[in-house]
């Protein structure tokens, strides 16, 4: 799956000497943080953007967020982390409506959008309206089977843009901020299917990109890729935070610990612990926290 | 690989294999064999329909055969130009795809994407149930409702036209078409459909940009699998067409097709050594050579746009 274009410039040595994968090699329980002071208070600061307020959630009977009170900060990213079944993933999906989808499903609470004071999960609030602000990139890379142009277009053509030169710059820019553009600009008109599966996640973050999301959800985007195609997308997902908020779930602590600002640790539908990232990791307030990042638990 | 041949029950794995390998060949017979019997009949077919066409083409050359206008073989002076029978079946088929391609399609968007589970159970058999109404039940329907109904509102329609046959003819395939580009689309993977959601698309959207483009191959097989039923339905245009070779292209005059000239020949209306009986194969090898190029055609057209996942 490995592609030339992809290998070549990124030498797993050179992440650590650039400090990027900082704990490559460390094992689960020996997380190494480097506790930046200046993004520490800048996290502090950063005006929230999303609010979580008494959020319940439901698959029929089954009830699989637990009253979630939760802040996400502007152009930070935030990481939900717990064992499988915890409800990261459905919590996720909450941002995005994507639950919808699925007859038999339930939000109680809300979510508020800021500055704009939405309530996300409103009944009365447009879910299709709610997905063009908030973009999502999946577990397993899933490129439409339609041109690498047409793919990074689509989010713009289903939002009803004609004019084709305004595409064509919006394309541009979102597969520049994806760094996909140099690996593709000559072959705008292959399938997205063609690339690799690192060049194919990518091409869906630069798909989510391209509507000027307010916030961009992922759901386990590298647990398809290896670690190579691993370490671009991280290193996409830290630039990424300069322009859109972020809220990644992971089930790879030492993800967790690289890419995000915060730390939200939950367990069955149940909000446990939430912080800054370098506090989850280092000193964490709740035995449950420490066991489960420390690797003595699931 | 020597370690079993030494050990104490080596002899006990060997005689197992054997009786293994044994089986594994039986069954692998069994089934060629029956892969094999569609093989052989349509070969055969060809063989007949091929051998059987070469003393007609004796007598009537290729030439005349398709360009003469005229197809009466029960005449004295007998003429034998395909092309009134030809036209015939391209009208009418036609006129069914009109009706069961777009029926057809939406049909199978509907129920792909936007019925809720319970209904999809529920029409999907009723569908596949029109279906399995005899032919000759949908001839009369077409003679006796459709083309009463028709001359309400066209005057003058004849009682026997291609118009009625040919819409009862569309009718009575989309629940092929509509079937089979339902799997097609059913078969698009979740997670297509959950990358256009997340994007902010409608369903009527992602059914039409993401779906239908990815289920393009199954799709076409569908539509393709209703020309040749079209092109292939007897009964129907047999009964309601009027069995009257004529070359022209307006659906509001009678005409016969290939297989309604074949049928009543074959009822007997000529001698079976004659040259008018002779000339049922070759219209048939022209009818099988149709349905062929209507295949290669989709499957081209099918290569050239198709979204493969």
């Amino acid at each position: 799956m490995q592609s030339e274009a992809e290998s070549a410039p990124f030498m797993p040595a050179t992440d650590v000497d650039t400090g990027i994968l900082p704990i490559r090699e460390s094992g689960r329980g020996a997380l190494q943080i480097s506790i930046d002071e200046t993004r520490r208070s800048a996290a502090q600061n950063a005006p929230i953007k999303a609010r979580a307020t008494d959020l319940n959630f439901y698959y029929g009977d089954f009830k699989a967020l637990k009253s979630l009170n939760i802040e996400m900060r502007e152009k930070q990213v935030t990481a939900l982390i717990g064992p499988s079944g915890c409800g990261k993933s459905t919590f996720l999906r909450c941002f995005n409506r994507m639950h919808d989808l699925t007859p038999g499903t339930r939000y109680e609470g809300s979510i508020t959008l800021f500055p704009d004071n939405i309530d996300l999960v409103a009944r009365n609030v447009d879910p299709i309206e709610v997905r063009m602000r908030i973009g999502m990139v999946f577990q397993k890379p899933n490129p439409f089977p339609k041109s690498i142009f047409e793919n990074v277009a689509y989010g713009l053509r289903v939002s009803g843009m004609r004019s084709r030169v305004r595409i064509e710059e919006e394309v541009e820019k979102a597969l520049r901020n994806s760094a996909l553009w140099d690996e593709v600009k000559d072959r705008l008109d292959s399938s997205g299917l063609s690339l690799s599966g690192g060049q194919q996640q990518r091409l869906c973050i630069a798909r989510a990109l391209a509507t000027n999301p307010e916030i961009l959800l992922f759901d386990e985007p590298t647990s398809a890729l290896d670690p190579i195609a691993t370490a671009r997308i991280e290193e996409l997902i830290a630039t990424l935070r300069e322009q859109v908020t972020v809220i990644i779930v992971t089930h790879n602590m030492q993800q967790a610990a690289r890419v995000s600002d915060y730390t939200a640790f939950m367990y069955l539908g149940e909000l446990i612990e939430f912080d800054q990232t370098s506090t989850i990791f280092t000193n964490p307030s709740k035995k449950a926290t420490e066991d489960y990042i420390t690797g003595r638990y699931g | 690989m020597s370690d079993i041949t030494s050990g104490p029950g080596a002899a006990a794995i060997r005689q197992r294999l054997r009786v293994r390998r044994a089986r594994d060949r039986v069954i692998e017979a069994v089934l060629l064999a029956s892969a094999l019997v569609a093989v052989v009949t349509t070969i055969s077919i060809v063989y007949i329909l091929v051998s059987e066409s070469v003393p007609f083409f004796k007598t009537v050359s290729l030439a005349d055969f398709f360009t003469d206008t005229m197809w009466t073989p029960m005449f004295a002076e007998p003429r034998f130009g395909i092309l009134p029978l030809l036209a015939g079946t391209l009208v009418t088929t036609m006129v069914a795809l009109c009706v069961a391609i777009p029926c057809g399609t939406i049909i199978a968007i509907y129920l792909s994407e936007f019925a809720p589970h319970k209904l999809r159970e529920i029409i999907k058999p009723v569908l596949e149930l029109l279906g399995a109404v005899p032919t000759v039940v949908y001839g009369y329907f077409a003679l006796m409702v459709v083309t009463p109904l028709l001359q309400k509102f066209i005057p003058g329609l004849p009682g026997f036209n291609m118009l009625s046959p040919g819409l009862v003819i569309g009718l009575m395939i989309i629940p092929y078409v509509a079937s089979v580009s339902e799997d097609a689309m059913r078969a698009v993977p979740n997670y297509m459909r959950e990358g256009s959601y997340a994007m902010g698309a409608t369903r009527f959207q992602t059914a039409t940009r993401v779906v239908v483009p990815g289920a393009l191959s199954g799709i076409a097989a569908a539509y393709i699998l209703g020309i040749s039923r079209a092109v292939g339905e007897t009964m129907v245009v047999a009964v309601a067409a009027g069995l009257q070779p004529n070359l022209t292209f307006n659906p509001l005059e009678s005409a016969a097709t290939i297989t309604a000239f074949i049928v009543q020949v074959s009822l007997g209306d000529l001698p079976h050594d004659s040259i008018g009986y002779q000339s049922i194969f070759a219209a048939g090898l022209v009818l099988m050579v149709t349905t062929l190029i209507f295949n290669i055609a989709g499957f081209a057209l099918t290569r050239r746009f198709r979204e493969e996942y």
